[in-house]
């Protein structure tokens, strides 16, 4: 029989749970130095004001825009680009770093033996690396490395979207049912073919919504790269915004908002399509 | 006809892809020429020795605290900030109200947290509480949106009881939506988390902060040593909080 | 006078005549039981009753009040002393038993009362006592999900009897147990209706359960009340012809669980 009075089971560990976010919450604050006073203090919202007000009417010279259609061109171009080499570092990569091709996993009921995984954990380590250092960083790195301009960008993009892709492909690969591929490494089929015939057909709408995914993703990366100086639309609005021209920053950010729209759009009409 | 617009498409981005090749005139063949190959590796070989030294490894720390701080606390001002916003944008407080909601959140969400924090370094001077805030704003639209979709696929019959029986609006929500809601909520925050961990080590770079800042000042100073921990610090950091989020989507959300 | 219906009409958007003109006085005190063929109209004159949809035509008065004539916020005070259970209780899966008993009081707390008892249960007791009566005492802190069908419609109950209601309405309270069980929770229900000497309104499924039970019996069929007699009156006839030409009705499939989203990055 219970006790007339039961406590409730959960009161200790949502009061420990709460002591312990006020506890890390402190800091947090002290550390960032949260101030979200500063929004409405006067002298700052000057600056801001005057700024902003400068929005309008946004920038449209014939010469601006021209610059601006040409620094539009190179993102969607870095993108592009990087995507596509990318895409030929990850394939390789994801193939090496899954289970699903493994022929010791076939004939052992799923688990691989420890040679291949001994084999595996480097590629996969060189995967998190790649896309653990985030791609300004790349880029940064790559101006260095290459000099100003486009290149830098599309290095970066690739080097981290390589990560990105070959990460998640081999976890794709190793979701979807493995028997088929097994069956067919039992019969003697080589490993590719197997793949392709095995495991490719139920992937395929998956890899491809996610590598649509991450080619947006990609966009949106490659207009900021160019704050590190790679080139693109950010390397125009860095300009713009060091030289205080409110309506160029304005047009930028509407071209921007457009390239978001029609690179969102633009991925749903090919993944109804492909997928 | 399908197939033949499959393959016009497929054509399409073949051509998307080699335009995009050929507009950047990228010299993939000079790029891995023995000369530039040899410049790069020289480049990279002043990398591999980290400074180690206790005073550097002490402005990390601090550096990485910072921007710890700067995403969970932008995270979390985002969560709140994209909650409020949430509950119109998903119709229920009327449809201008609706229209209104989507549209900021959108606003929100295509400006970049980069030219939000170069937005917010105007306005809040140099330092993390200016990076702390980009990440709020832009997170807060992103989060918003996602929120609004998770809220309008919530069944309504819960809350729909509790108004029957007398309870408030704001009651009905907390007991009847809630906490068919909040998994939902702890996952989309989590998967944002894991992004900004890696948005607040580079807002630096325009001045907000963080390790990002330290990063920008060492490799402008050509100090390829002080940079290479830095850059260690940060892998760190964002494998620590991938751990930490795969852990707590472990625990609350999937039961 | 606890509950009045006059030429109430209910018609839903897709224009189908849920109700037709129903005349219906129920007193303080009384114990009705609804029966009827499926799609009658039962669950529609619950809902009706319950405030949930105004009529399209007619009068509606529940406790001596019209609740369409009300202002939102009286008509959310007249609300509190409504308890309507629900054939499928509507309770979220992830909450707890102790929190979905407790609702029941919502609308009789303060705002600040009910946001720190979602954090901490504050009338545990309460909860104890509402669900005990059910024999569910022990799943006191067990979550909604881990429940069974029959469980969860003896949650739905026990929070109804901790809103300790002025109108008990009942759609189809223990469809999903068995026949012992039923016939013990219906028991409880009328017991509590009688001791407190409020009234309690119930459609139900088996006829034998609302014979047993309740001293009214109101036959519904096509959205008109069919007969409405004290129970003893109930004969063969009078139900082979509640229950003429029925059709079979496939059972609606359960809504599937909302499933969780967890983005890939």
């Amino acid at each position: 029989m219970l006790s007339p009075h039961p406590r409730d089971p959960a009161a200790m560990p949502r009061l420990l749970l709460s002591v312990l976010a006020i506890a890390l919450l402190w800091p947090g604050v002290q550390l960032s130095e949260l101030d979200l006073g500063v929004l409405l203090a006067a002298d700052s919202q000057s600056e801001m004001g005057r700024f902003v007000a400068a929005f309008w009417p946004p920038a449209h010279q014939d010469e601006f825009l021209q610059l601006l259609a040409q620094a539009t061109l190179q993102t969607l171009a870095i993108a592009t680009a990087g995507m596509v080499l990318a895409l030929l570092l990850a394939i390789p990569a994801a193939l090496l770093a899954s289970r699903a091709l493994s022929l010791s996993a076939a004939s052992r009921g799923g688990q691989p033996s420890w040679l291949g995984q001994a084999v595996r954990w480097p590629v996969r380590g060189l995967l998190i690396f790649l896309r653990s250092v985030p791609e300004i960083v790349w880029a940064l790195l790559f101006v260095r490395a290459v000099g100003l301009g486009p290149t830098a960008g599309v290095l970066a993009i690739a080097i981290t979207y390589a990560g990105m892709l070959g990460k998640v492909y081999a976890e794709i690969f190793e979701s979807v049912e493995q028997r088929p591929m097994h069956a067919l490494l039992q019969a003697g089929s080589g490993r590719l073919s197997a793949f392709a015939y095995g495991i490719l057909p139920n992937a395929a709408a998956e890899l491809t919504s996610y590598t649509l995914y991450r080619w947006e993703c990609a966009i949106r990366a490659s207009v900021v790269m160019g704050f590190v100086g790679a080139g693109g639309l950010g390397q125009q609005l860095d300009l713009s915004m060091r030289m205080f021209a409110g309506g160029e920053v304005a047009s930028m950010l509407l071209t921007f908002l457009l390239l978001v729209l029609l690179a969102d759009a633009l991925s749903r009409l090919l993944r109804g399509r492909l997928a | 006809m399908k197939r033949l617009g499959n393959l016009a498409l497929l054509l399409a981005l073949g051509l998307g892809i080699w335009a995009s090749f050929a507009y950047l005139g990228l010299q993939l063949g000079s790029l891995f020429s023995e000369q530039s190959l040899t410049q790069m590796s020289r480049y990279a070989v002043r990398f591999l020795q980290p400074d180690l030294s206790s005073t550097h490894l002490q402005a990390i720390a601090r550096g990485t605290l910072e921007t710890l701080a700067m995403s969970a606390l932008g995270t979390l001002l985002a969560a709140l900030l994209g909650l409020l916003l949430a509950l119109p944008a998903a119709g229920r407080c009327g449809g201008l109200a609706e229209a209104l909601a989507r549209l900021l959140l959108n606003a929100l969400r295509a400006i970049p947290e980069l030219v939000w924090a170069a937005l917010m370094v105007l306005a809040a001077g140099l330092g993390p509480n200016a990076g702390t805030l980009a990440l709020a704003l832009h997170t807060a639209g992103v989060l918003g949106r996602l929120f609004a979709e998770a809220l309008e696929n919530t069944p309504a019959a819960p809350a729909e009881a509790i108004r029957l029986q007398g309870g408030g609006q704001l009651a009905a929500f907390c007991y009847g939506t809630l906490p068919n809601l909040w998994p939902q909520l702890l996952a989309y925050t989590l998967y944002r988390w894991e992004n900004n961990i890696r948005m607040a080590s580079v807002l630096g770079f325009v001045g907000a902060g963080g390790l990002g800042q330290m990063l920008y000042v060492s490799l402008s100073l050509f100090q390829e040593a002080q940079a290479s921990t830095v850059i260690l610090a940060m892998l760190a950091l964002v494998l620590a909080v991938d751990a930490l989020s795969s852990w707590s989507r472990q625990r609350w959300v999937r039961q | 006078m606890s509950l009045r219906l006059s030429g109430a009409h209910l018609q839903h958007s897709h224009s189908v005549h849920a109700l037709r003109g129903v005349d219906l006085t129920i007193a303080r005190g009384e114990r009705v039981a609804i029966i009827g063929p499926s799609g009658a109209g039962k669950s529609s004159l619950l809902n009706l009753l319950a405030t949930a949809l105004p009529p399209s035509a007619g009068q509606v008065e529940v406790l001596g009040r019209a609740p369409w004539r009300l202002s939102a916020r009286q008509r959310q005070q007249l609300r509190t002393q409504i308890g309507l259970i629900h054939q499928a209780p509507p309770l979220p899966a992830r909450q707890r038993v102790v929190t979905a008993v407790l609702a029941g009081k919502l609308g009789q707390w303060s705002l600040l009362r009910s946001l720190v008892s979602l954090l901490y249960p504050l009338d545990i007791p309460g909860a104890r006592a509402a669900l005990a009566r059910l024999d569910l005492a022990d799943k006191l802190f067990a979550q909604c999900q881990q429940l069974s069908g029959g469980q969860l419609q003896r949650v739905g109950i026990a929070r109804v009897l901790y809103q300790a209601p002025q109108l008990l309405l009942a759609d189809e309270p223990v469809s999903a147990m068995d026949p012992v069980l039923a016939g013990h929770t219906l028991s409880v229900l009328c017991q509590h209706a009688q001791r407190e000497g409020i009234t309690l309104v119930a459609s139900l499924h088996a006829v034998e359960l609302a014979l047993a039970h309740f001293p009214r019996i109101i036959g519904v069929r096509e959205g008109r009340i069919a007969f409405d007699c004290p129970a003893a009156e109930v004969d063969q006839p009078r139900l082979d012809a509640l229950y003429a030409n029925q059709q079979l009705l496939t059972p609606t499939p359960p809504s599937p669980a909302p499933s969780l989203q967890i983005p890939r990055c």
